[in-house]
């Protein structure tokens, strides 16, 4: 595949020489102490990677505490306290610090190169993402060395955690896990628009690798999945920080609220770790199998199937909190049809390595492995989906059993597959065969040893989180196996690990596409280079390596489109969503210490929050909200030195687009329908109380009247018009309409965002004495939040007029703003029917 | 590879260039019978909790409730069979199987027919899972 390549003259081979080199110096990444200012996806994507991986090992340790405690009853290895930090730091780290960070960080780092384009559209969000989650998780974990560790399990039940728990356990867990779910949903924003715009010429979306369907249909998840979190998050911290009694039932309060919104997030949770590493299933079985995948369309099916129906399962984990059977049923059922679309994908894998002519590798193993250990844990799940069985499952440790055997087979198997897999491409060497065998006999057996017998542990009745037991409860022999087991699996790991750190300084590259793979990825070069690929190729079929002759030949020869950097800039290719036509010669930004500071003075609002400190909280936010001003101001919009680029074979694109043919546009459309998902779960927590208490609002209770919400509806809407109209001045370049409506849209934003506030605090609604105001207030502060964001976006589009940046062909910013500005009459507009109109009027 | 020798066997005639269909194409129609669904089951939901809340009682009877189940649970199935009907239409456009993985508009637009088919078939089965819930049970017990 990789023969020499021949010019047909002498000039050429020196042309294409020079493009090289000219593309190598765009793309050159930093040296010494200036490496880490790199934003660039193979940098990120490496950094994410690794630290994702520590934080597991960090886990891993505090799960052999766990096993080391309960080997033998009444043990006093560890005291009950340190105990539940242990389990609860357990299970968070493993789910927010490995599990969703390491889909987004095999993402930035395979998924640019498996489209052959340059980078993702976004490189300094991914590296903003990045600095923020390694600053939220050495946070969160550090917290257990002083003893301060959450330990209210991973799902922080109130009242547990909100009265019964002193410290800042809780605090630590809401904030430092708040701000890690600032980078899981960058990453979403990041992998939506790269996987819609950044594909190579003819790769249509009939052609794209099952990779990528999964990493669409996940980032999408994660915008309807986080989001509700993030608002329970608020409230809880509300009532922690300033005894809002959101859970408080003294005050009107519902602890169960906090377990909707924290499982209509949970739940999904599970598939937005599950379905990324079934993605790399999906892309090692035809690699191995060598052939195509059987049932491309069907996998399409089960990608997009299970991220929908997923979101009706929440309830499942609420089987015991006394609601109505015919809830539970509703949710029972959802249960169980989300095994369909799962077991298809099942199903198309074995097909494809059955048709197929099987290459036996280490991937492949744990692949093999994986869907032996999935399959069990997903009949469990069956079983335990029938609320009847729940009802004696629950709290036990069958369901520990369970929910180790769906994420070790469904999630941590698929991603040392992954490991064992993409490792040439990231560090250009390949592991060792015989290791990888060793690594994985002993986590499966392990495993087994491990996790099979906690089924009859808990069916025999003993309930999880407990530090220890009494002897001779028929618990003692089972658990000193799983302890046994547990130890063997950590075995294999250490191996696992042995052979990723081992000097590798002797051994050879390794080859080109070692594993004979069909997807783009493996144009890679041995050793990588910075620029992903040569040239961007155009693309034939699903599986263009096997398919399209010579294509890597021609690629290197940069016979394709963008194979040099004539200005010396960064640039990837953005094409339409549906059939890939090159539309667009983006300018992706290159290195930077403006995403770390950033992510520094972010990290900083929150962790202060976290001890009270909150002038020091606010001194950070205002630092935060600075850099990224610089950010986008040096950064962002820029206007290139001309309209249009031949990027080869004779085709011209512009360099800048606006609206919704901008990567921006699109990011900042997804962000938002994040953001609508937050707001509609505050609105939900409205609806949740009035329907469940029958004293809400409390018959005595003023609201907030109508009078004030209608005139700050009023100004907001003739804000959002006046912007809509200046958006349009804009167009026309008639400055003076530009300036005069924007303006006077920045001076109906502030005396709305007053008319707003001065609802509840003239009628008196005090926020600490019920849930009613309480509720209220929260809504009112979610817009005054935002229309201070609506309020900043105006006034840096006038300043972005008046010094240049932004003119009637240019005007990206304006746009962007506009279309935040629908988002944000909407916000206002619901707050105001649900405040004023509900129930009173309505 | 073997993907190579299966298109080998394919019969000329479906590689021919086929006149691209007309209509424009977007990824929004695979979505439409999994979100009919996600409505139907959340306003399922919603409805059901609300009735034993705020109507009938813990201890009530579903009663009318499960009429209004059913209506919309006969909604949602005729806009899922629409939109597998609508699928299957543009999975039969020309002469082409699956599994629709050549380079043409014409099998871009058969396989998102074939995928908003197959996504309706499943949603038709999860809904009538849901839809069944107010079959075998009649109280808010």
């Amino acid at each position: 595949m990789s023969e020499p390549i021949q010019y047909s003259d002498p000039q050429d081979e020196a042309r294409a020489k020079a493009q090289a080199e000219r593309l190598a110096a765009a793309w050159k990444t930093p040296t010494g102490w200036r490496y880490w200012s790199a934003v660039n996806n193979t940098e990120v994507g490496l950094w994410y990677t690794g630290v994702s991986f520590l934080f597991f090992l960090f886990a891993g340790v505090l799960a052999m505490l766990i096993r080391a405690q309960l080997a033998v009853p009444n043990n006093d290895l560890l005291s009950a306290e340190t105990y539940n930090q242990v389990f609860t730091l357990h299970g968070s780290v493993m789910m927010f610090l490995f599990g969703v960070p390491i889909f987004e960080a095999f993402s930035i780092l395979i998924l640019p190169q498996m489209l052959g384009a340059r980078d993702l559209p976004f490189p300094r969000l991914s590296a903003y993402g990045f600095w923020c989650f390694i600053i939220g998780g050495v946070f969160v974990c550090g917290s257990i060395f002083f003893g301060v560790a959450p330990q209210g399990g991973w799902f922080m039940y109130p009242p547990l955690t909100t009265t019964y728990q002193d410290g800042l356990g809780a605090d630590i867990w809401l904030l430092g896990l708040s701000f890690i779910e600032v980078s899981s949903i960058a990453a979403a924003v990041e992998l939506i628009v790269g996987v819609l715009k950044t594909r190579p010429p003819g790769m249509r979306i009939n052609l794209i690798p099952l990779y990528s369907w999964y990493i669409l249909v996940v980032a999408g998840m994660i915008l309807f999945a986080f989001p509700p979190l993030i608002a329970g998050d608020l409230l809880f911290e509300l009532e922690r920080a300033f005894d809002w009694p959101f859970f408080d039932a003294s005050r009107g309060g519902d602890p169960l609220l906090w377990q909707h919104l924290f499982w209509i997030f949970g739940h999904p949770e599970v598939y937005i770790i599950f379905l990324p590493a079934v993605a790399l299933v999906a892309t090692i079985v035809p690699t191995a199998a060598g052939r195509p995948i059987v049932g491309y369309s069907f996998i399409v099916l089960a990608a997009v199937g299970t991220g929908f129906i997923s979101f009706g399962l929440w309830v499942h984990h609420m089987f015991t909190t006394g609601m109505p059977g015919i809830s539970l049923a509703f949710f029972s059922a959802a249960s169980e049809a989300v095994a369909i679309p799962t077991g298809v994908q099942i199903f198309c894998f074995l097909a494809t390595a059955l048709a197929g002519r099987f290459v036996k590798s280490v991937p492949m193993l744990f692949v093999a492995g994986a869907l032996a250990i999935f399959v069990l844990g997903g009949l469990t799940g069956v079983m335990v989906a029938l609320a009847p069985f729940d009802f004696q499952a629950h709290d036990t440790y069958f369901i520990v059993a369970h929910l180790h055997y769906v994420l070790i087979g469904g999630m941590l198997f698929p991603v040392i597959a992954g490991l064992y897999y993409f490792f040439p491409l990231a560090r250009n060497k390949t592991l060792s065969d015989r290791l990888g065998r060793i690594a994985f006999w002993l986590m499966f057996i392990g495993f087994n040893i491990a996790f099979l017998p906690m089924h009859f542990t808990g069916l025999l009745g003993m309930p999880r989180r407990v530090y220890t037991y009494a002897p001779d409860m028929g618990f003692d022999v089972l658990n000193m196996v799983s302890t046994v087991g547990a130890f063997i699996l950590a075995a294999g790991v250490a191996v696992l690990v042995w052979d990723v750190l081992r000097p590798k300084g002797r051994q050879p590259y390794s080859k080109r596409n070692p594993w004979n793979a069909g997807t783009l990825e493996w144009l890679a070069e041995m050793p990588g280079r910075a620029w992903g690929s040569r040239s961007i190729p155009i693309i034939k079929s699903r599986y263009p390596l096997w398919d399209q002759p010579n294509l890597m030949r021609d690629v290197d020869a940069g016979r394709f489109y963008l194979p040099d950097a004539e200005e010396g800039k960064r640039e990837t290719l953005i094409s339409s969503i549906i059939d890939a036509e090159p539309i667009q010669c983006l300018r992706v930004p290159g290195p930077t210490f403006l995403s770390m500071l950033a992510a520094i003075f972010t990290g900083g609002l929150f962790i202060f929050a976290t001890y009270s400190w909150y002038v020091a909280a606010v001194v950070s936010a205002v630092l935060a909200l600075i850099t990224i001003l610089i950010w986008l101001w040096t950064g962002t919009a820029v206007i290139p030195e001309k309209p249009k680029k031949n990027i080869g074979l004779d085709v011209t694109v512009p360099l800048y687009a606006s609206g919704a043919k901008s990567v921006g546009w699109w990011a900042m459309f997804i962000t938002m329908i994040g953001d609508m998902s937050a707001f509609g779960s505050l609105v939900f927590g409205y609806f949740f109380f009035w329907t469940v208490h029958d004293d809400f609002p409390p018959a005595d209770a003023a609201g907030p009247g109508v009078f004030w919400p209608l005139v700050g509806l009023g100004l907001i809407a003739a804000s959002w018009a006046l912007t809509l109209l200046a958006r349009r001045c804009n167009v026309r370049n008639h400055a003076a309409g530009f300036y005069g409506s924007l303006g006077l849209a920045a001076i109906c934003t502030v005396a709305g965002a007053y008319s707003m506030w001065a609802g509840p605090h003239f009628s008196g609604l005090d926020p600490t004495t019920n849930v009613y105001p309480a509720t209220v207030w929260v809504l009112v502060l979610w817009c005054l939040i935002h229309l201070s964001i609506g309020l900043i976006m105006q006034l840096y589009c006038l300043a972005r007029r008046a010094a240049g940046w932004m003119t009637a062909v240019h005007d990206i910013d304006i746009r962007n703003i506009a279309l935040f500005w629908h988002f944000m009459l909407i916000t206002v507009g619901v707050t105001v029917a649900v405040i004023a109109g509900f129930p009173e009027v309505i | 590879m073997s993907e190579n020798l299966s298109e080998q066997q394919r019969s000329g005639e479906q590689q021919a260039p086929e006149a691209p269909p007309q209509e424009r194409d977007s990824l929004w129609l695979i979505t439409f019978s999994p979100a009919i669904w996600a409505v139907h089951f959340l306003l399922s939901y919603l409805m059901t909790a609300i009735w034993c809340a705020k109507v009938a009682g813990r201890s009530g009877a579903l009663g009318d409730i499960r009429v209004a189940v059913g209506v919309l649970t006969l909604i949602a199935l005729i806009g899922i069979v629409l939109t597998g009907w609508r699928g299957w239409r543009k999975h039969s456009f020309g002469h082409a199987t699956a599994p629709h993985d050549f380079d043409t508009p014409a099998d871009r637009h058969r396989f998102l027919g074939f995928s908003t088919l197959l996504l309706s078939g499943l949603s038709f089965v999860a809904t009538i899972f849901v839809a069944l819930c107010v079959v075998f049970i009649g109280s808010c017990a």
